[in-house]
């Protein structure tokens, strides 16, 4: 029986098991957003289709399933750019679909026309443009298993009006086949046993886990593999959660703003494992100062991260689960207390710390302990970008996967909200708080009458010091204090605000009002709350590896 | 910084010479020259790339183009392993004076007259590289009016 072309887009997101769909309505999607008002997805209507995106990405996030978005074409598709490329760095599955005019009026410069399969093509793991209604199932039931499998990332389906009005028989396919795409799952045996002699007669080793073990859900096999080795772990930005950061042996997070003991332990190893992660220029400083003494084992899904900025000894391209199972089978111990002694002493010499005054401001650093200790940790946190997305890092203590969602790669400010609105619609059993910047936290706000609707208590922790405070930070070490255009102290009263928007606002400005305004946030559970805490205007993010540098030139704290 | 001469087979779909070409691009290189065309299968067009390159950052862009979805396969065409032509046009300044000594130049180089006028001749050559760039030069005192090259082709030489 033939159907429409926008029913066999609802009825394929129906196949795929589709719960949310996050996206805006505009003039070409007509067709389908017609088809969506009876459907069994629960449609999350944004207000501004990036808030959409970002949505989508957090769910993906918090859920380990694939986010899927809904807009228009034109406007509504560019919209979505920052989106598609925010979730491309992070390796976040998305499928994204966009209206676009129809076929006959393709290169036309017609209304609300962009060619977005051009824009997105080095944005996206791949993009479809459906040129006839009879591939429109096989392309959908493609993009689904591109984003979710092998490295993830968006795919983007652009589909034009004339299709999803067209008619054609409706059969899902069971199975992909693409000639041009089989990714590597299985590490190569020799490779992995070559891996484990290597670590068994290291000295100095280290493993440096990334974003890949939380999206191979592997933290499990990764804690298994320190169990019987003792070696120490430091994580990246996106790899928190992976091993808890309470344990003595977890160094947390490296890289420009991770800790001196994490940053010690990598440049003074002997041997790097290097586990679902890319060496990224934010962890890696100088990157021929970076591992002058190690060997480096590298596992991970891409080929091409591979050797990309390190030589790698011993590759192992394939699924971090599936080889970190493989390699606990056979691996023993490291002789290694010498060094595992060598780190505990550096990490309690050199600790995470801020000065504490006994009046004045409160220190942002303050408010992000106490969330810690005021949701004894189970809270699942989204950043925003700059200072407030470091000291979430820093100071708020991760122990499980999935808990930390942050724009890595990109650095997307405005990202907190929305991706807070996604992960509390994927965990509702979890309390979600969006530690943001009084300017990031400006770039999506329209968003917040999203989270009002669907009645989610998500927190919002504005640690305003009425500057774009990482950029003021870089002029204050390295740009002669010239504070040129960073200040925005002309700010909106972020509690009325919270009102307008039918939340709760709050606002903090003495340290000793902190603890009661978490917990009263914490005792509402049907609306989002603001918490607007007046923090110290000129903090730093300490340690600090400046770009380029080495970590001899760390910054520890303050210059007098 | 060295010539690599890099064929992809892709599949023979709209789009995949943009997502190819935009590898190059992105990194600020540029393509001496590129072949498209069918191959043996209907379905599969393959792509012959020639570039000049740091020899890490093209093994990089190498691993980029086989993580396209269009992509079914990218090989490295050493000089010695593998067969290369490429065909010119070129059209020479050709008074009725040195139309002999400019004919016996083209014998030498095996160029094909295919189009001659008062004023102009204009030859089709094929071969190597090397020999078009040659006969080239040695034709480039009579004055090129116009001269273009299709970009490389190349194919694996078969093993015994």
């Amino acid at each position: 029986m033939k159907i429409k072309g926008s029913q066999i887009i609802v009825e394929s997101l129906i196949k795929e098991n589709v719960e949310y769909l996050f996206g805006y309505p505009g003039g070409v999607v007509i067709p389908i957003f017609h088809e969506l008002y009876h459907a069994p997805i629960k449609f999350v209507l944004s207000r501004h289709e990036q808030g959409a995106i970002h949505a989508a990405d957090g769910y993906a996030r918090a859920s380990g399933r694939t986010g899927v978005v809904l807009a228009t074409s034109g406007p509504g598709a560019t919209n979505l750019i920052t989106g598609i490329a925010t979730a491309h760095l992070d390796s976040v599955p998305l499928v994204v679909l966009t209206g676009q005019v129809s076929t006959n009026m393709i290169g036309n410069d017609a209304f609300q026309e962009v060619d977005i399969t051009g824009i997105t093509r080095p944005i996206s793991k791949h993009n479809y443009l459906v040129q006839d209604i009879k591939d429109l199932a096989r392309i959908i039931k493609e993009a689904f298993y591109i984003a979710s499998t092998g490295r993830p990332g968006p795919v983007l389906i652009d589909i034009p009006v004339d299709i999803s009005n067209g008619m054609y028989d409706f059969e899902y396919p069971k199975e992909v086949s693409i000639r041009g795409y089989k990714p590597t799952y299985d590490g190569h045996p020799v490779q992995i046993s070559k891996a484990c002699r290597l670590i068994e007669s290291s000295k100095k080793p280290i493993i440096y886990a990334g974003g890949g073990v939380v999206i191979s859900n592997a933290a499990e096999e990764l804690r298994e593999l320190v169990k019987k080795t003792g070696i120490p772990v430091t994580t990246t930005l996106l790899g928190m959660g992976t091993y808890p950061e309470t344990d003595p042996l977890s160094m947390e997070m490296l890289g420009m703003h991770g800790t001196y003991y994490a940053n010690y332990a990598v440049h003074n190893s002997d041997l790097l494992i290097a586990i679902g992660a890319r060496f990224d220029d934010r962890v890696t400083g100088k990157i021929s100062d970076f591992i002058p003494n190690a060997k480096v084992i590298h596992i991970d899904i891409d080929p091409a991260s591979v050797s990309k900025n390190v030589l790698v000894d011993i590759p192992i391209v394939g699924d971090c689960k599936k080889i970190l199972k493989e390699m606990n089978k056979e691996i023993k111990a490291p002789k290694i207390e010498e060094w595992v002694n060598e780190l505990k002493k550096v990490k309690e010499d050199n600790p995470l710390q801020y000065e504490m005054k006994e009046k004045g401001d409160i220190k942002p650093q303050y408010v992000v302990e106490q969330l810690y200790k005021l949701t004894e940790g189970k809270a699942i946190i989204t950043t925003e970008v700059g200072q407030n997305q470091m000291w979430a890092a820093q100071f708020f203590k991760y122990t499980e996967p999935r808990t930390f969602i942050s724009s890595g790669g990109l650095g997307t400010m405005g990202f907190g909200l929305p991706a807070a609105i996604g992960a509390q619609l994927a965990r509702p059993d979890k309390r979600v708080i969006d530690i943001a910047g009084d300017g990031s936290i400006q770039m999506n706000i329209q968003e917040l009458i999203v989270a009002a609707q669907h009645k989610l208590p998500i927190i919002i922790a504005i640690l305003n010091n009425g500057f774009l405070g990482m950029v003021r930070q870089w002029q204050q070490l390295f740009w002669d204090k010239r504070y040129s255009h960073t200040c925005i102290n002309f700010a909106p009263d972020f509690v009325k605000l919270a009102e307008a928007y039918g939340c709760v606002g709050i606002r903090v400005t003495e340290q000793k009002e902190v603890d009661a305004a978490i917990k009263k946030a914490l005792s509402i559970t049907d609306k989002p709350i603001i918490i607007d805490f007046k923090v110290c205007k000129e903090e730093n993010v300490y340690p600090m590896v400046p770009a380029g540098k080495t970590i001899k030139e760390t910054i520890m704290r303050e210059l007098a | 910084m060295s010539q690599h001469i890099i064929s992809v087979r892709v599949e023979n779909k709209f789009g995949v010479l943009a997502r190819v070409a935009g590898l190059f691009s992105a990194r600020g290189y540029n393509i001496d020259s590129l072949a498209v065309s069918k191959t043996e299968h209907d379905d599969i067009s393959v792509m012959t790339i020639v570039v000049n390159g740091d020899d890490r950052i093209l093994e990089q862009v190498k691993k980029q183009l086989n993580k396209l979805i269009d992509v079914i396969k990218v090989s490295d065409h050493a000089q010695s392993s593998s067969i290369q032509r490429e065909l010119a046009l070129i059209k020479l300044n050709c008074p009725a004076a040195k139309r002999g000594e400019i004919l016996q130049l083209a014998e030498l180089f095996k160029a094909e007259v295919a189009d001659i006028s008062l004023k102009t001749i204009t030859f089709s050559i094929k071969g190597h590289t090397e020999k078009i760039d040659r006969f080239i030069e040695l034709a480039s005192p009579y004055g090129i009016k116009e001269s273009m090259r299709t970009g490389l082709v190349s194919i694996l030489k078969e093993k015994d």
